[in-house]
């Protein structure tokens, strides 16, 4: 049998069946669209993460300083000082010194995986037509430790660059452009002007048009060789076990060998907080609609409060205390927040279901994908906690009025 | 003679504010067990007034009461409240009886509260109290399908529900036909003495009052006579 204060709460909101039931969609409304929308920011969030730390390095070693390098006698004296004046760097080529040396250091470390990559830029041409891409020098033996291009290759392998060193990989969209295809000869022309045919050994479609339509890959040595940056790497890219402990590590490489490096966190320290700030936004609009609810649920009971004033003193008369009254009206509120919950849950779930249905064609992709929907049971209980607490809220006020009536004052006027 | 089962020493009430307004001024009186007593008076005499006040519904500016030897001056609203759910019951004129609750569920309330008596005794003693009303049949009706005279009778029997000592009525046949109102009375006289209850009631009908073992009477809130 039910309680006796909820016994009555309920029967105050059942005498009132429409005004109960608006109040109530409110919540449910308001429980529905919160699981909806932070699904799909936490789906979105997800995927952008996931993506981020999928298909671009953990870390990554630069070939540059985040600070200028000390001049011999400003490391001789360290607290001394010194004004170095005039310092003109040497002309130099560019790249990591020694990267075979620091390869070696890094793979001392089990967790992490380093490849040595040299970039440039390059001209690409095939039947009259040129295409400034980016040529990306690898050692294919290592390139499916550091990178998941072989993922998203649609024909041929990365594999094959191990065989034929003369080869090249590009984005399906650059050889649609150019009319190519795998096993034809393209002609790759460096800013140095050194000029080289390379066989297209595979193709990658990753969906990301300006991906696809820009990266090249060949092997290290005849990149360095038409760079003219031989035995040099301008980056060496690192995959670790565990990502996100990338922002230490790449901390500690960089504190030991003194070349920028950079964690992925860190290169998308924008987008990151971007995340952030799109978050907040979302939870305080999911929020509001919670908190127009919790005005519907204020005004049920505030009416139930005043249309019952002659109830709540015979209540008292018979010998009810001011905190069992206030309980009741509490408990309005609090079944309208659990009721709303309740209904509010399947229908978030089925929302969410819908919406798991949905394919769109983004900006920058090339093939339709399903909406990122993440659900999870924190968001259910966030749900559930945000919808009970704005209905005992809402509660408070009209039971606090309800506890303050004074029986005699409501007796004096009913005679 | 017994133990007064409410007393009252130099009862006042007054009402605070520009003009203060006294109620009841300086009212003694001592109600016994099986003594029916009846508080009459010209409308704003003070009788409801008294009555609220020895229902621990209002407190007294000044002045003393003890329920029961107890003295209630000092007391906490839970401890008043505790008080009227276990040792009183109040019949208004009025039956006042909650809308949403069937008759015998109004009854049931008290008790339910009280939480003395397990669920299924609490039903059979409302069961009781309704057979014993003449109401068997109209338990589970809801107020608005009850004729006045059955609806004070339901308001009597959820006065009775806790088995209080001192009943506190309040023009209880103010409002209901002469055969109603005839069977009310006759209810609260026998609770006083069949019953050995204390009944105090406050009225204008000079019969009821002229029925009654004594007769309090009121003007400008102050005790007249007996």
């Amino acid at each position: 049998m039910i309680g006796l204060m909820p016994g009555i709460a309920l029967k105050h909101l059942l005498a009132r069946r429409r005004q109960s039931l608006v109040s109530l969609s409110g919540i449910v409304l308001g429980v529905a669209f919160f699981l909806a929308v932070s699904a799909l920011m936490q789906g979105s969030e997800n995927d952008f993460i996931r993506r981020l730390v999928d298909n671009s390095p953990h870390i990554t070693i630069q070939d540059e300083f985040r600070n200028p390098r000390l001049q011999p006698v400003e490391q001789l004296y360290p607290s001394g000082a010194v004004e170095v004046r005039r310092v003109k760097p040497l002309t130099e080529t560019r790249g990591i010194r020694g990267y075979p040396q620091i390869l070696e250091g890094l793979r001392t470390e089990p967790s992490l995986r380093a490849s040595p990559v040299l970039a440039g830029q390059a001209l690409v041409s095939f039947a009259g037509k040129d295409i400034a891409v980016s040529l990306n020098g690898m050692i294919p033996a290592e390139v499916n430790d550091v990178s998941t291009i072989q993922n998203y290759m649609t024909a041929g392998n990365v594999d094959a660059l191990t065989v034929n060193p003369d080869g090249i990989i590009l984005g399906d969209a650059l050889a649609r452009k150019l009319s190519l295809a795998l096993g034809e000869n393209v002609t790759v022309t460096a800013p140095t002007g050194e000029v080289h045919t390379f066989k297209i050994l595979g193709l990658f479609h990753t969906g990301r048009a300006d991906y696809d339509n820009t990266q090249t890959f060949a092997d290290l040595k005849r990149v360095q060789a038409l760079l003219k940056r031989l035995n040099r790497a301008n980056t060496i890219i690192m995959k670790l076990d565990d990502p996100q402990r990338a922002h230490a590590v790449a901390d500690g490489i960089e504190r030991r060998f003194g070349y920028k490096t950079v964690s992925w966190q860190e290169a998308n320290e924008d987008l990151m907080s971007t995340l952030t700030t799109r978050n907040i936004i979302m939870y305080t609009v999911v929020s509001a609609v919670l908190i127009v609810a919790a005005f519907g649920i204020y005004n049920v009971i505030s009416t139930v409060v005043l249309e019952k004033q002659r109830d709540i003193a015979i209540l008292k008369s018979t010998g009810f205390r001011a905190r069992d009254i206030r309980r009741i009206f509490l408990i309005q509120g609090l079944l309208l927040g659990f009721a709303g919950s309740a209904l509010g849950l399947p229908f978030g779930a089925g929302l969410m279901l819908v919406l798991m249905q949905v394919r769109l064609k983004f900006p920058g992709s090339s093939d339709p994908v399903p909406l990122p929907i993440d659900w999870n049971w924190p968001q259910f209980a966030i749900a559930v906690a945000f919808a009970m607490g704005a209905a005992l809220c809402a509660g408070l006020l009209p039971a606090r009025k309800a506890a303050s009536v004074q029986p005699v004052d409501i007796l004096r006027g009913a005679q | 003679m017994t133990e007064a089962m409410i007393e009252a020493e130099g009862l006042t009430r007054r009402l605070a504010g520009e003009v203060a307004v006294t109620l009841v001024e300086d009212a003694s009186l001592a109600v016994h067990r099986g003594e029916f007593v009846a508080i009459t008076g010209a409308s704003g005499s003070g009788k409801s007034s008294l009555l609220y006040l020895l229902g621990l519904l209002d407190r007294p500016t000044s002045g003393q009461l003890w329920l029961h030897g107890r003295e209630t001056a000092t007391l906490e609203e839970d401890a008043l409240a505790g008080l009227r759910l276990a040792e009183l019951g109040f019949v208004f004129q009025f039956h006042f009886l909650l809308p949403e609750f069937s008759a015998l569920e109004n009854v049931m309330l008290p008790m339910r509260r009280l939480g003395r008596l397990p669920q299924p005794e609490i039903a059979a003693r409302a069961a009781e109290l309704f057979s014993s009303l003449g109401l068997a049949g109209e338990a589970k009706k809801l107020p608005r399908q009850l004729s006045g005279g059955q609806s004070q009778r339901v308001a009597i029997a959820r006065a009775l529900a806790n088995d209080p000592l001192l009943i506190l009525a309040d023009e209880p046949t103010g409002n209901l036909d002469t055969t109603a109102s005839a069977n009310v009375q006759t209810i609260l006289m026998d609770l006083a003495h069949r019953y050995d209850r204390a009944v105090v009631v406050v009225t204008h009908d000079r019969d009821f009052a002229a029925a009654a073992d004594r007769v309090i009477v009121m003007s400008d809130g102050r005790i007249r006579g007996e």
